[in-house]
């Protein structure tokens, strides 16, 4: 009896490794394929290269850096002060029937597939910036606003649980000081939830650098290094997306080098974000 | 201090610019949902669900796709719930905070972030080219199940966690060992709990294109075992979108895959708050 | 009561056994087993994909039993899938180069670049210089070509993609396109995007324009199957089927298929070119090796 109780509870530890063993195995074979190809090109060149044409054997990614930075910056400026207001709203001014419909909607909206939203960015959003503001419309421009819809229930729900979760006292003590309502919210509320807005933010940002789909829709893809809000441009992860399919040899384990990059970049964030919000309840 | 005045016009002006941002933001957000129904719903016909795609996908119907993508599902849910629901349960029942579950915690909240190309480029390597699995449903659903891993062990976790510990204390005062009572006790009553973290990863799976395109490949024929190549309804509506093959049938292709996602993600949501009694 | 615990514990206990026993057979299975399925499978050039498809529609219509996979990955891949066994057969839409030449090779039908402009563009006819000098960034405005006044946007397929290699050799040369250029994936998002902006040039199989796009002449040749089977509009690149070795079985069956009168008036209804022309290129399916 106790045999058998003791094997289950190494069986339960062998599972128990699979996450960790899943996510040594993906580093692995992705570092595999990727990291002989940046010791062989040179970090450096790699890394810091501008131009990214595989058919002459030139794989710099700068570029796409580049272009995952101005994107997810894009996002962030759209994705932060309306997630943050709209959190704000659903926590202090909303009317309670309102309340009902409104929260299980914004948890509806995060599970709505990216294709939909490039979809919607291709027929709509591109258009009008085409239009309005000239280029093609396929810009970093309309990424960010597309990109920024994508990760506002992110943000929403954890800013949102994170000022639910403030003891009521802070609310309490500051009226009691006289404040009103906005200056206690302003001052003393978001500040008291700030730890948990910023792990929103940063998992939201997480969640804009891996975006691919949507992004291969609508950034135009074009390779040169951006320049403008209006130029076309490739994230790191577009530009796996878009070339893997036809990649072999060095073009391929240049995408997985690719690959290398942006999982360190994702996990460095998603780190801090951990520590973060694990600051905040333990 | 500043008047008074200032303080409640800064107010005002504020909740304005709240109210505004809100409303503007759901709005978007419908708008967005609209625009594909709108165009989509009118034409759906029951027929569309049971047909298969003709004429690379100009007619008929997305019959193949739906199975595709329940398969592809299935396959992941069976891989994931016992694992996930293990992890859970040697966390929870069998470990205080230590080494080991630190390294487990951390190692399941970065699988958690991984974004889905990655997924994509990792199977591929691994299922389909190590393992020679070929473009199928078993790559596919066993990348899925990798993706999906996290969110049941959450889920099943906080399940576990909301069981009071009364529960197991019964079962030890009758003599019970540690997994009579995990297997009696505890688990019966976590089942919802773990129902709402597969229904959850049900949701995400019918949406998820990029990682499904590297590793089940987009082949429209009806598949005839796990090793057949098969096209999910994200990817035919990603594919038709993109060829402009038929925007009609992208359409309806794309509002069916809203409402079922809509459909699965309301169930999981009710689920969710009924059972677990804090927000995951 | 005590029953119902019993009970209930063996059914947990026999599903978790049996999806350990499923887990297993999985893993054990997909390590040796090569695909087991039925049928073969043709993998390569997205260009040629969806006719293949179209073509193994037609055939499973008329032998019910055989199961044909069609998938892309693009020419390269689908040539090294062929190579490794991993495809039954490649699809190519570019002629082999170096050491693919060793692989069996038959042309089932021969594709024409269109190169493609808003309808609305006033523009009609380019020369191949200008095409050139336009997709290479160095004319840069529409009204240096006839136009109106406004910036060119450039439009091509990706690195790696048959029809830009083909595009690459027919039109470029030695020169290389913009990086400018929007990038797309597939020929039918070349084709949205240049249907929706007015300023945009791309390029496009032949048998994908459409009323939305319109194609240029090219030194005043118009991009017809007349023009192309006369050889007067020479931007032109063959479809291949790949095989490792003479195919057989039902790959064979299939390609015969592939060539005969029928698939090949389904083709050219599709905007190809058969090979069964008068053209003196192609012969009924040109059956050397290492074309």
């Amino acid at each position: 009896m106790e045999v058998k109780e003791k094997v289950i509870e190494k069986i339960l530890l062998l599972i128990a490794l699979s996450s960790i063993s899943i996510l040594t195995l993906i580093a692995l074979f992705i570092f595999g394929e990727g990291l002989p190809f940046i010791w062989k090109f040179g970090p450096i060149d790699f890394l810091f290269g501008k131009r990214w044409v595989p058919s002459h054997g030139e794989f710099g990614i700068f570029p796409m850096i580049v272009g995952s930075f101005w994107v997810t910056v894009g996002a962030l400026l759209l994705g932060i002060p309306l997630g943050l207001a709209c959190a704000i709203f659903l926590c202090e001014w909303i009317p309670p029937l309102a309340a009902m419909f409104l929260r299980p909607a914004i948890q509806l909206l995060a599970a709505i597939p990216s294709v939909i939203y490039g979809f919607w960015g291709l027929m709509v959003l591109v258009p009008l910036v085409r239009n309005y503001l000239g280029g093609s419309g396929l810009s970093i421009f309309s990424g960010s606003i597309i990109l920024g819809f994508m990760i506002l229930p992110t943000i929403i729900s954890i800013s949102e649980d994170s000022l639910r979760a403030l003891p009521p006292s802070y609310k309490a003590g500051a009226f009691a000081l006289g404040a009103t309502h906005w200056q206690t919210i302003w001052r003393v509320l978001v500040p008291a939830a700030r730890s948990g807005i910023v792990a929103s933010i940063i998992l939201g940002m997480g969640r804009a650098i891996g975006e691919t789909m949507a992004m291969i829709m609508i950034l135009g893809n074009a390779v040169k290094l951006p320049t403008s809000f209006l130029d076309s441009a490739r994230t790191l992860t577009t530009n796996i997306g878009i070339e893997m399919g036809y990649a072999s040899g060095d073009h391929r384990q240049a995408l997985f080098a690719t690959g290398v990059i942006l999982f360190f970049i994702i996990m460095i964030l998603n780190s801090s974000a951990i520590l973060l919000s694990r600051r905040r309840i333990g | 201090m500043r008047s008074n005045r200032f303080r409640f016009l800064t107010q005002s002006l504020a909740k304005t610019l709240i109210w505004a941002a809100a409303l503007s933001t759901i709005a978007v957000m419908i708008l967005i949902l609209l625009q594909i129904l709108v165009e989509g719903l009118p034409d759906l016909r029951f027929s569309f669900f049971f047909e298969s795609p003709k004429s690379m996908g100009r007619e008929g119907g997305i019959l193949t796709t739906i199975i595709g993508t329940v398969a592809l599902t299935l396959v992941a849910i069976i891989v994931a719930t016992p694992l996930g629901v293990g992890t859970a349960i040697f966390l929870r029942e069998y470990t205080r905070e230590s080494r080991i579950s630190r390294v487990i915690r951390f190692g399941t909240d970065c699988l958690a972030g991984v974004p889905s190309i990655i997924f994509g480029l990792f199977g591929f390597v691994f299922f389909v080219i190590f393992l020679n699995m070929g473009w199928s449903i078993l790559s596919g659903g066993l990348t899925l199940a990798a993706m999906i891993l996290p969110t049941i062990i959450c889920t099943t976790e906080e399940a576990i966690k909301t069981i009071p510990y009364s529960y197991r204390e019964v079962s030890y005062s009758l003599g019970g060992t540690k997994w009579q009572t995990v297997t009696r006790a505890v688990l019966p009553s976590a089942l919802p709990g773990i129902f709402t973290g597969i229904i959850l990863s049900v949701g995400r799976s019918i949406g998820e294109t990029a990682a499904i395109i590297l590793t089940a490949g987009s082949s429209l024929v009806m598949p005839t075992s796990l090793f057949s190549p098969i096209r999910t309804m994200a990817v035919h509506f990603y594919i038709l979108a993109r060829e402009g093959i038929s925007m009609e049938m992208a359409y309806r292709t794309g509002a069916t895959l809203i409402l079922i996602v809509l459909f699965v993600n309301t169930i999981a949501n009710f689920l969710l708050n009924r059972y677990i009694r804090h927000r995951i | 009561m005590d029953r119902q615990i019993q009970n209930s514990k063996l059914k947990i206990q026999n599903l978790g056994i049996l999806v350990f026993l499923l887990m297993l057979s999985l893993i054990l299975g997909s390590g040796g087993c090569q695909r087991s399925k039925a049928g073969i499978t043709v993998a390569g050039s997205t260009s040629v994909e969806p006719f293949a498809e179209l073509l193994a529609e037609e055939y499973m219509i008329r032998n019910p039993h055989s199961h044909i996979y069609v998938q892309g990955g693009g020419s390269t891949a689908g040539i090294e899938a062929v190579r490794s066994h991993a495809a039954n057969i490649g699809m190519s839409s570019r002629s082999l180069m170096g050491t693919e030449k060793s692989l069996y090779a038959v042309t089932i039908a021969k594709d024409a670049i269109a190169i493609i402009i808003h309808p609305r563009n006033p523009v009609e006819d380019l020369s191949l210089e200008k095409v050139r000098e336009v997709f290479s960034g160095r004319i840069r405005n529409w009204k240096e070509i006839g136009g109106q006044d406004h910036p060119i946007i450039l439009v091509t397929r990706e690195e790696g993609s048959g029809t830009r290699e083909a595009f690459q050799k027919l039109v470029m040369g030695e020169e290389e396109i913009s990086l400018e250029a929007l990038v797309q994936d597939s020929n039918g998002a070349i084709r949205q995007v240049v249907s929706g902006d007015p300023n945009a040039i791309g390029y496009i199989s032949l048998g994908l324009v459409n009323e939305k796009v319109k194609a240029l002449r090219i030194s005043g040749v118009e991009p017809n199957v007349k023009n192309i089977e006369s050889g007067r509009y020479h931007l032109v690149r063959p479809f291949l089927f790949v095989f490792n070795g003479e195919p057989t079985g039902e790959a064979k069956a299939f390609l015969d298929f592939v060539i005969c009168p029928e698939a090949q008036e389904l083709l050219c209804k599709e905007g190809l070119i058969s090979i069964l022309s008068t053209s003196s290129e192609g012969k009924v399916g040109s059956q050397r090796k290492g074309y």
